[in-house]
Parts: C-alpha cells; structure tokens; sequence
C-alpha cells in the first residue's frame, strides 16, 4: 500500500515591500510546488499592497540555529563594544560622517 | 434602438456576468480545499464584483434615471439580468468551479483586450483596470485545470466530468444581436466572433497541456445574455443575492 501525501509541504514567503528594500520573511503557506507556491503568496500576503516581489522557500531547506546555543552563539558580542563604530572618536577635522 | 440604449444593454451584460460569477464564486468562502485557496478564489471574487460594480455604475449613468449599481443589482428581476447561463451554473466540486471560471477567464481575457481600445472612454477605462485582474485569474485558473487534467487518475476524471458538464454553456458567451451590431459599427464594442477564434485556440492550447480531452462540435444553450431567458438556478442566486437589500431597502453597513 502507498501512503497518501494529504499536506502539501510548507514554505517560507519572503516579501519586498519596494525596490532598495531587502526582502523580508513575512509567514508561510501550504503549497504542491514553487509555482502554486508563489501564487498562493501572493493571493495571501500581498492583498494590501505590500510588495512588489516575492520569494519562497521550501521550509525544510531552511537550517536555523539551535535555541540551546543561545548563549554560546550571541553572548559573547555583548561586551565587545569595539565592534561598533560609535566605540571610535572622530577628529574634529573630519566632520560629519 | 438608440446607442444609448444599445450601450445601456450592452454594459448590463458585461456587469451581470462578472457580478453572477463573482456571487457564485463567493459562496467558497470559508469552504475552500485549503486555506490558501478559499482566499484565491475570494480575491478572485471581490475582484469580480468590483468590476461589476464599474459596470453597473456606468450603465446606471448611461440610462440617466437615477439608477446606481446597487439598485441595478439588487431590484432588478430575474428575466433583466443579462448573464450568460454559464456564470450562473452551480459550482459543483472545485474542478467545476475551476472549469467555469477558466472558460469564462478565456472569453473576459480577450473581451477586454479589445475593450480597452473601445471608443466608449469610461468602458475602455474599467477595462484597462480589469484587465490586469483578468490576467491573474486566467492564470490561476489555466494552472488548476493543467494540474488537475494532468493529476492523478480522478483529478483527470473530474476535470473531464466539468468540461463534458459545461461545455453547451460555453457557446452563448460568443452570441451576438442588435445590440453588438450597433455598438461595434459605433467602435465601442468588440466583435464577439474573432474573440471566438482566440477562444477555442486558447482552450485547445490549455486543454493538450492538461491531457485533457477537447469536445467535438455540440448543440449549444443560449438565451439568458440576449433574451433574460435563465436557468433554475438564477432565482435562488437573487433571492439569496437580493434578500437583504429587500427587506431592508436602506440598511447600511
């Protein structure tokens, strides 16, 4: 016996909201393949003119980080102030950056 | 029979069909296979009834006594609705639906882009705004039927069921009186006969793509666009469609 597939996989829909603007993951839906996919998309996340172009990702070719090495992963960032530019004095000559 | 007159008519029966099939479209909501579809077809739907809503308005101005589009859509009887048979045929299962909104998408797709060079401004207007409308439902639907044509072994039957349920339907988008006649002699109403040809070459063209069979010649029904002359069905679609503003002629949202 086979095993019906009754649920279409899940994807990721990435929206630009307009041109300059990166796209940006705004939910997901169900769909057969990358074409009903787009479609789908856009009949469910664009209705309000939010955007002008659409990305999908079949959610399991997403690999995302472990919430476990929460710690180990973004921590150690907190107290290297040096990483930002505003840690620098700028001369008085250059002026306004 | 005065242009104005003829045009009146004329608009009627563009409003009627997309205000008929944007009903019957509407009663998905909340029933759709999948979540992501009943909100395709919605959309599909309200977009439908916006463009009815031009229309009627505009053939409310035409006739010039004071008629908006929701006393023309909601106070006019059953025989003076000027819809094609097709729009108001039940939606059966979702193959069905798919099918009568492709065969109808097919016809509106090349209606309108005729229409928008209509010499009629305010008709080539609501045209040019539907047509990019149009163009999406054609795709959404031209996709379902290749998908479900092309499926599995009952996708195919049921999308070969519907076509062989609506064909006879199919005929009288294309009929044609008077009404055509004096409006395209005038350039503001396309000739319903080369929409015809590009009809049948666009079916056929989907059709082989979705494996699915297209029907020899037919006798085909006719009557509701031309004569008001509707199936059983138009009387339940008003009487569900029209209750509301009947009974409560001033009710507002």
């Amino acid at each position: 016996m086979s095993t019906e597939k009754t649920e279409w996989p899940l994807w990721e829909v990435f929206i630009r909201s307009k041109n300059g603007l990166s796209h940006k993951h705004v939910g997901s839906i169900h769909a057969a393949d990358a074409e009903m996919a787009i479609e789908n998309a856009r009949d469910v996340y664009t209705r309000r003119m939010e955007g002008i172009s659409i990305w999908v990702v079949e959610s399991n070719n997403i690999h995302a980080s472990n919430p476990q090495d929460k710690e180990a992963f973004f921590d150690p960032a907190n107290d290297k102030i040096y990483r930002h530019p505003t840690f620098y004095d700028i001369p008085d000559e250059v002026g306004h950056m | 029979m005065t242009q104005q007159e003829a045009l009146f008519t004329y608009t009627q029966r563009l409003g009627d069909s997309s205000l008929i099939l944007g009903h019957r479209i509407s009663e998905w909501c909340g029933h759709g296979p999948k979540l992501e579809q009943d909100i395709a077809l919605i959309n599909i739907s309200l977009d439908l009834i916006g463009q009815a809503r031009n229309y009627l308005s505009y053939a409310g101005e035409v006739e010039g006594k004071g008629r908006d589009e929701d006393k023309l859509a909601y106070f006019r009887i059953e025989r003076e609705f000027k819809n094609p048979l097709l729009v108001e045929y039940p939606n059966g299962d979702w193959g069905q639906t798919i099918m009568r909104s492709f065969f109808f998408d097919v016809f509106n797709y090349y209606l309108l882009n005729e229409l928008v060079k209509s010499k009629d401004e305010q008709l080539a207007a609501i045209a040019t705004k539907s047509l990019k409308e149009v163009t999406y439902h054609l795709r959404h639907d031209s996709d379902w039927v290749i998908r479900l044509g092309d499926g599995t072994e009952e996708s195919h039957e049921r999308m070969q069921n519907a076509i062989d349920e609506l064909w006879m339907y199919t005929g009288e988008l294309f009929d044609m009186d008077e009404v055509d006649q004096l409006l395209i002699e005038a350039g503001i109403a396309p000739d319903l006969s080369e929409i015809k040809t590009k009809w049948e070459a666009k079916v056929k063209e989907v059709f082989e793509e979705a494996t699915l069979t297209y029907p020899s010649e037919t006798w085909m029904q006719s009557g509701a666009k031309l004569k008001g002359i509707h199936s059983e069905e138009m009387g339940f679609i008003l009487a569900e469609m029209q209750y509301l503003p009947r009974c409560y002629p001033d009710a507002k949202w």
